[in-house]
């Protein structure tokens, strides 16, 4: 079989070689090392947009009506297509400005030197939404860099969150101490949740994506819990949620209470996870033990390392990265948690293995992964108030773009790009392990 | 039938894997293409069997120019090709295999096993191909299967027969009997083309030898050529043939097993009660036709299969059940079986593989943080000194060629303190000028004291590199030779004979 694929890829480079490039366009992506990761992404992202204006289209009553009436009268064909435009443009116009920046508003800051908290809001909306994913998509990462498929992110981000809100709101001392101790905690709750499926699977083989998967359920009950619990409900509340953390322990917004901005130290956290995650990944001994695992598990047991170990830091790593940021969530937003935290829609633990997969694993494609996917629910919001298309179209742009960048086949085809010899590796090899 | 190859040329990309080729096969020809890995062939011949279509020059059946779309055409044309991997499926039965793709069918599309079978037996009698049409192919030996792959061609009605590798897989007494089918299909009238970079069989069997080289053919002779002169024209430069070994002085025992007991993976007992020692100063080969226990007993050395009885030590300390990481630092040196399995990490730079197994070691990590530079340094100065090929450090391991990657493995063992150095099938896939290389590099090894256990089902090799040679067959050790002792004992043993006196 093995030569047959040998013979196949080779008919695909020598057909590559001499395959004729049919546009314009895919001449200028190839120029760019087509095969490159960010290429492909971008190229995705702009399908993702494509399709959706389709959907704007065909979903907007104005549209259809013009296209009815072009039907019977052909004269009525540019109105229609420039009604069609008009409509895609201002719900793409009312994402941008909600998700970045809004540039009437921006020059009216430049000009007069006021209301920078208004033009800056959406940017400030933008990375406080990513905060999270950030730092919960770089442990999903780190994880399956190795082979290890932790789906159970979310379970220990929640996790993280009791134990950070308990830290915060049951003990009492000055902030140097106290946000430390609630972000360690976090990482501990994540940690503790996430040695249990790796122990399972170091020492008896039980596989990781199950156990996991079902320790989500689990964690979900032990959140019921604990807001229901005396010592972490709210008192004189019958309702499941909890107290409010102390005030020393909120990670406070980056640029003062009076700013208006949401945008908080949260994010210097999450930047710091990015600088540690490329220090770990690059230059640390346990990193480099984790590559080789996820890269050839074979050859790391033959190069003398301890495939349970691995298995079990792994899990430490990456769930407590997953419980740090459930922590940070709850201390620079709500300050308390209640029985729907991070659960449903909130789930960000889910979303970091769709920011993971499509940030490649790395945590500067993850940075813009995150970026990207809170970009789109922020604006998404603020489309659905300008233009009433509802929230879902962002979400179906994320959907397309996630599809499309895990199969980079489909979409080197539907641009015609030059297929370069290596083929993105992110297999499932960590289900057959 | 005769067949023409007219200035084949085949690129891929800016590649050019075969240039102006041209060859002709006679009728009753045995025509061999000896080349080394990468020269060629194997492109040359997926040409010929209509996998890949040729950007210039043309194929000429008795005369007339043939263009082939598909393999199924070449097929129609009378081309069989035996692949180096087989193509069946394991759980038919070896008549089911033959005539699968054109089942003889009774009344309601029935399966015709009888006149399957018949047809088969007629096959095989013709050419003295022994395969029981009933026996499942997974239950077959790797020569069996390939008779049947040989059946399966001649079932078509071929011609022209293909054989690509086929000796990889064979024990010695399995090479002889396929040869004798060859000449026996020959003298039928069958023409054959035979790809090899194995020199000795190509002089046993062949009418004529083309030689290719960098996708060139550099001479076409006859099989008259000594094994030197045709290794001189595949490689392109002398090769010497012979491993020179000084005499040594017999150190300590660095290597001890006793009575070791390992189960495989279904949990049989595949090696039952070894016992052997490795002095310093001196190569322990280890013969056996695969499957015979050397592949577990190697990773029971290594510690990657657990050790259900006896013991192993490496100079006197023991190792019997230790983890892989304790023994490496014992200081046993592992050439794995399977490189790119276990010895490599593909996708994973030169750099770091050179230094796979020590990555905490000074200078390349202090206090968990890695040193990068040292590795590369690390990396540069063994790159030069072992000549490895590569488009640098940072190159990653898949881009290299087998017998650089083997290299990479060869220096990475070789650079850190060892007390014995353990090779499984050190030269498997490696063309004649890294096998060369590579023996060297073992040699010296042994000739500055060190102890070497070396694991190989080639009997050149076995035999070039032995100081003793112990053969392995179902589990035991069969009896431990001199290196003087013929070929044809070394091959009965492996076969499960005692013969040949006792070091």
């Amino acid at each position: 079989m093995s030569d047959l694929n040998a013979v196949l890829a080779a008919t695909q480079g020598g057909d590559s070689a001499t395959s004729k490039f049919n546009s314009g366009f895919a001449r200028f992506a190839s120029r760019y090392n087509s095969t490159s990761p960010v290429i492909l992404t971008l190229l995705a992202l702009i399908l993702g947009f494509l399709i959706g204006a389709v959907i704007i289209m065909a979903t907007s009553a104005a549209v259809l009506d013009a296209w009815r009436h072009s039907a019977h009268h052909l004269g009525y064909i540019p109105s229609a297509l420039k009604i069609s435009f008009d409509n895609v443009a201002a719900a793409y116009r009312a994402m941008l400005t909600g998700a970045v920046i809004n540039p009437s508003q921006l020059w009216h800051s430049l000009t007069t030197g006021t209301g920078w908290d208004t033009t800056m809001t959406p940017l400030s909306e933008t990375l406080t939404y990513a905060t999270p994913l950030i730092i919960a998509s770089i442990g999903v990462g780190i994880a399956f860099q190795t082979g290890i498929f932790n789906i159970g992110a979310n379970g220990q981000a929640i996790l993280g969150g009791v134990l950070g809100t308990a830290v915060g709101s049951l003990i009492h001392c000055p902030m140097i101490i106290h946000l430390p101790l609630l972000l360690v905690a976090g990482v501990a709750g994540g940690a503790v949740c996430g040695l249990v499926p790796g122990i399972l699977k170091a020492y008896t083989g039980a596989h990781e994506v199950i156990v996991t998967l079902m320790f989500n359920y689990v964690v979900n009950a032990i959140l019921l819990y604990a807001v229901l619990s005396t010592a972490l409900q709210l008192p004189g509340q019958s309702n499941d949620i909890s107290r409010t953390i102390d005030s020393s322990a909120f990670l406070d917004p980056l640029f003062g209470a009076k700013s208006g901005l949401r945008v908080s130290y949260g994010i210097v956290v999450a930047a710091a996870v990015v600088v540690f995650a490329i220090w770990f990944l690059k230059r640390s001994s346990l990193g480099f033990d984790f590559r080789v695992t996820g890269a050839n598990p074979n050859a790391a047991r033959a190069s003398g390392i301890n495939p349970k170990w691995i298995v079990i830091s792994v899990f430490l790593v990456s769930g407590g990265l997953a419980g740090l940021a459930g922590a940070v969530q709850m201390a620079s937003t709500t300050h308390y948690i209640d029985g729907g935290f991070l659960i449903g829609s909130a789930g960000i633990g889910f979303t970091a293995i769709t920011i993971a997969l499509l940030g490649r694993l790395q945590p500067i494609g993850i940075v813009w992964g995150s970026l990207l996917f809170a970009a789109l629910n922020v604006g998404g919001r603020s489309m659905q108030a300008a233009t009433g298309i509802p929230l879902d179209l962002a979400t179906i742009i994320q959907s397309v773009v996630v599809l499309l960048v895990a199969s980079p086949v489909l979409i080197k085809e539907i641009y015609r790009l030059r297929n370069g010899g290596q083929s993105f590796q992110m297999s499932t090899k960590g289900w057959s392990s | 039938m005769r067949v023409e190859l007219k200035g084949i040329t085949k690129k891929f990309g800016s590649f050019t894997a075969n240039d102006r080729i041209s060859l002709t096969v006679e009728p009753g020809q045995i025509h061999c293409l000896l080349g080394e890995n990468g020269a060629g062939k194997s492109t040359l011949m997926n040409v010929l069997f209509g996998m890949l279509h040729a950007d210039e020059g043309e194929i000429l059946i008795n005369g007339e120019p043939v263009r082939f779309a598909n393999s199924g055409e070449a097929v129609r044309h009378g081309i069989g090709m035996v692949h180096q991997h087989f193509m069946l499926v394991p759980v038919f039965t070896a008549a089911e295999n033959v005539v699968l793709g054109f089942e003889p069918t009774k009344s309601f599309n029935r399966l015709d096993h009888k006149s399957a079978n018949a047809r088969i037996l007629e096959l095989s009698e013709k050419y003295g191909l022994d395969v029981n049409p009933e026996a499942i192919v997974e239950n077959l030996s790797v020569g069996l299967q390939q008779r049947v792959e040989i059946l399966k061609a001649l079932s078509h009605d071929a011609e022209l027969l293909i054989l690509d590798e086929p000796t990889a897989v064979l024990t010695p007494q399995e090479i002889d009997a396929l040869m004798e089918i060859m000449r026996s299909l020959a003298r039928d009238g069958k023409s054959i083309l035979f790809i090899t970079h194995k020199l000795k069989e190509v002089r046993a069997v062949a009418d004529v030898i083309t030689v290719i080289r960098q996708g060139q053919v550099i001479d076409t002779v006859p099989a008259t050529e000594t094994e030197s002169q045709l290794a001189a024209l595949m490689v392109g430069r002398e090769v010497n043939l012979t491993v020179r070994k000084e005499e040594t002085q017999l150190g300590d025992v660095v290597l001890e097993l006793r009575d070791v007991v390992v189960r495989d993976d279904r949990g049989l007992s595949v090696v039952n009660g070894v016992s052997l020692e490795v002095h310093a100063g001196e190569i322990v080969t280890l013969a056996g036709v695969q499957g015979n226990g050397q592949t577990e007993l190697a990773e029971a050395i290594a510690g990657l299969r657990h050790v259900e009885s006896g013991t192993i030590t490496l100079r006197g300390t023991d190792i019997t059940n230790q983890s892989p990481r304790a023994i490496l630092d014992a200081g046993l040196g592992h050439v794995p079986e399977d490189r790119q399995r276990d010895g490599l990490v593909m996708s994973m730079s030169v750099a770091d593989n050179l230094v796979l197994n020590t990555p905490r070691r000074a200078p390349f990590a202090r206090r968990g943080t890695r040193n990068l530079a040292a590795v590369a340094a690390n990396a540069a100065d063994l790159v030069e000194r072992f000549d490895i090929r590569t488009g640098g450090v940072d190159a990653m391991a898949s881009s290299l060629s087998g017998g650089n990657q083997q290299k990479v493995i060869v220096a990475r063992e070789l650079s850190r303190p060892l007390t014995c150095l353990m090779a499984s099938q050190p030269t498997r896939g490696l063309d004649v000028g890294s096998i060369e290389y590579v023996h060297r590099q073992i040699v010296n090894e042994r000739n500055q004291g060190m102890g070497v256990f070396i694991i190989s089902s080639e009997l050149d090799e076995v035999l070039a590199l032995g100081d003793r040679i112990a053969v392995m067959y179902a589990g035991k050790i069969n009896g431990i030779v001199g290196p003087s002792t013929s070929r044809e004992d070394i091959g009965l043993m492996m076969a499960g004979s005692t013969v040949g006196e006792h070091v």
